[in-house]
């Protein structure tokens, strides 16, 4: 068994990273997007459905399968599920619990170093007196953003000012990873996630307060249309594959669930201490930050300036670094800057306690199997991060980054998810696993999610996954009977462009990768998929040298 | 903003405040258990 180095100082100090590894961008950015291109109220009921039914139980599953391994010495989910099950598949589906954390901290690094230098630049008030499109183009400048000079010529970018604050806050993360569990995640969520709070609250009541603006020409600038459009409820819209599938989608991503965080931060619990109310309290923390805080300021304020019609078509992501600096710069000099320095501080606090969560398990597995060093393990971690994310940065504008987000922070997430689910209900058997859950328990869990746990869970993430595998053009519910119609009358389907098969095959895109003797995106998309196929591959190399290595020893200790 | 979202925000926000809260005091009021790391499998 591996020594254990790790442990955590205070029960709240867990529940705050834990919390803090769930409270990402996501709850600023993802949720109000989601919410508004579903249909608004309607999303929240399959929300808050998905939230009870497959959130909480995979919370719950993964806590616990953390402390079971943790308890046996294994921080790391290969060798987690390793100990969950005999058969060797299981650690090399472990390895999933490694891979996507680095593949997804690699560009995640990237954009909290973004809300870094824009808390710098709320700072320095290098917003002031700019425009909405000077605003928007001042990020593209500092992304090093350009379009290609001609047709397929692949432009590649190279922001030197970003690569700086890149590098910068790859350094810091490294360095509070450097100093472990007690001394360094825990410390640094103590300090970020109350001041997390107190920025979303602040901004939060500016927004609500917000109002009619006033803006001439705009009779829907009013920041409660945004309100009203986001929680007005639309029940119509339940029978909506769609908006169930985003709905269940923004939970997967929201809590953190499927990458091997949680089990990493759970196999420091000790065995007979609680889980069940500590995973409840992480999740429902995170739910706050979401639901109250998230919903309350970036779709309230730009409706407040740009009118409901502009917010439908225009949310997105982006909008974080393209818009909102140029709607706090109409409210005057100090108050812009103020609420500059807490929505980007607000952002940077959510960024780094997710991304610190995502460096723990590589160096939970190194320290365990190969007993590299702390500052050793860190190190490392922060060269493959500087080597997975230079391609996100360079070809930033030709979709790499996307193509990241896409394999490493969803595909990988739900396949991860379907297969935990399935090895703690069904294969290490419920009524062990239920032990699990309730064992040293603070609070009573409800028996009805031993049956949740067992049948419903599995379910809806097996429906989320066979959905995003084949999901068909569009995608609403009259898309779905006309493509199994074409099925079963034609023998085709329509793939949607984002359905996992059409990707993996390139079926609506031709494939070529090389254009009057230039490399064409496709390429360059390809080659970054090759990176993460082999990154996966050689953490799967290293799950097998631990395993002989294991044996070894074992088989010493016998002689 | 309409009565019903208005109805619908105060609930869902307040109840996911509530329930936070709840579990959040639960958590500081529960005494620490003592150490008892030893396996007993």
């Amino acid at each position: 068994m591996p020594k254990v180095k790790e442990a955590w100082g205070s029960r709240i100090g867990l529940i705050l990273a834990m919390a803090g590894n769930a409270v990402g961008l996501g709850n600023f950015l993802r949720f109000p997007v989601q919410a508004i291109r579903n249909g608004g109220g309607a999303f929240i009921i399959p929300y808050l459905v998905s939230f009870l039914l497959m959130g909480l139980p995979l919370l719950w599953i993964e806590w616990s399968m953390g402390r079971y391994g943790g308890v046996k010495g294994n921080h790391s989910t290969p060798f987690i599920f390793g100990s969950m099950s005999k058969k060797r598949l299981w650690k090399y589906v472990g390895v999933f619990g490694i891979f996507t954390n680095l593949g997804i901290i690699s560009y995640y690094t990237y954009i909290e170093s973004w809300t870094l230098s824009y808390t710098f630049k709320s700072i320095a008030q290098s917003f002031s007196g700019l425009s909405r499109h000077q605003v928007s183009a001042a990020f593209d400048t500092y992304a090093g953003v350009h379009s290609p000079a001609a047709g397929h010529l692949v432009a590649v970018n190279f922001p030197v000012w970003a690569i700086v604050a890149f590098l910068i806050t790859l350094t810091i993360n490294i360095y509070i990873l450097s100093k472990g569990l007690s001394g360094g995640v825990e410390k640094v969520a103590k300090i970020a996630m109350p001041l997390l709070l107190l920025f979303g609250v602040f901004l939060a009541i500016r927004a609500i307060t917000l109002g009619a603006t006033g803006v001439a020409g705009c009779a829907t600038c009013n920041s409660h249309l945004g309100l009203d459009f986001l929680w007005k409820p639309k029940f119509n819209n339940l029978a909506n594959p769609k908006v169930w599938l985003a709905a269940a989608g923004q939970i997967f991503f929201t809590l953190s669930v499927g990458m091997g965080t949680i089990h990493c931060y759970a196999a420091y619990v000790k065995k007979n201490e609680d889980i069940a109310l500590n995973a409840m309290t992480a999740g429902w923390m995170n739910e706050f930050v979401e639901i109250v805080l998230g919903a309350a300021i970036v779709i309230p304020i730009a409706v407040g300036y740009m009118g409901i019609d502009w917010v439908k078509e225009n949310a997105s992501f982006m909008m974080a670094f393209k818009t909102m600096p140029f709607l706090f710069s109409q409210w005057g000099p100090i108050l812009a800057t103020l609420s500059g320095i807490a929505w980007f501080g607000l952002l940077f606090f959510a960024g780094i306690t997710s991304s610190l969560a995502m460096g723990t398990p590589f160096m939970a597995f190194v320290e365990d199997e190969f007993g590299w060093g702390r500052k050793k393990s860190a190190v490392i971690l922060g060269l493959i991060i500087l080597i997975l994310a230079l391609p996100t940065i360079f070809f930033f504008e030709i979709g790499v980054f996307n193509e990241y987000d896409y394999w490493t922070g969803t595909v990988s997430l739900v396949i991860f998810a379907t297969a935990e689910v399935i090895l703690f209900s069904w294969i290490f058997g419920m009524d062990k696993g239920w032990k699990e859950i309730t064992r040293g328990s603070d609070i009573r869990v409800p028996t009805i999610y031993k049956f949740i746990i067992k049948w419903i869970t599995p379910v809806f993430i097996l429906v989320i996954f066979i959905s995003a595998m084949i999901k068909p053009l569009h995608g609403e519910l009259v898309d779905w009977q006309l493509a199994f119609n074409q099925l079963l009358t034609h023998g085709t389907w329509p793939w949607a462009s984002d359905s996992i098969i059409s990707q993996v095959f390139h079926l609506n895109e031709k494939i070529i990768w090389f254009k009057q003797g230039a490399a064409t995106p496709m390429f360059y998309k390809d080659m970054s998929r090759l990176l993460l196929l082999s990154t996966f591959l050689g953490l799967s190399f290293m799950v097998h040298l631990a395993s002989k290595k294991r044996k070894l020893t074992a088989k010493s200790h016998i002689s | 903003m309409s009565t019903s979202a208005l109805i619908f925000m105060v609930l869902v926000q307040g109840s996911v405040t509530l329930i936070t809260v709840y579990f959040f005091v639960k958590v500081l009021k529960t005494p620490k258990k003592p150490d008892s790391d030893e396996d007993e499998e």
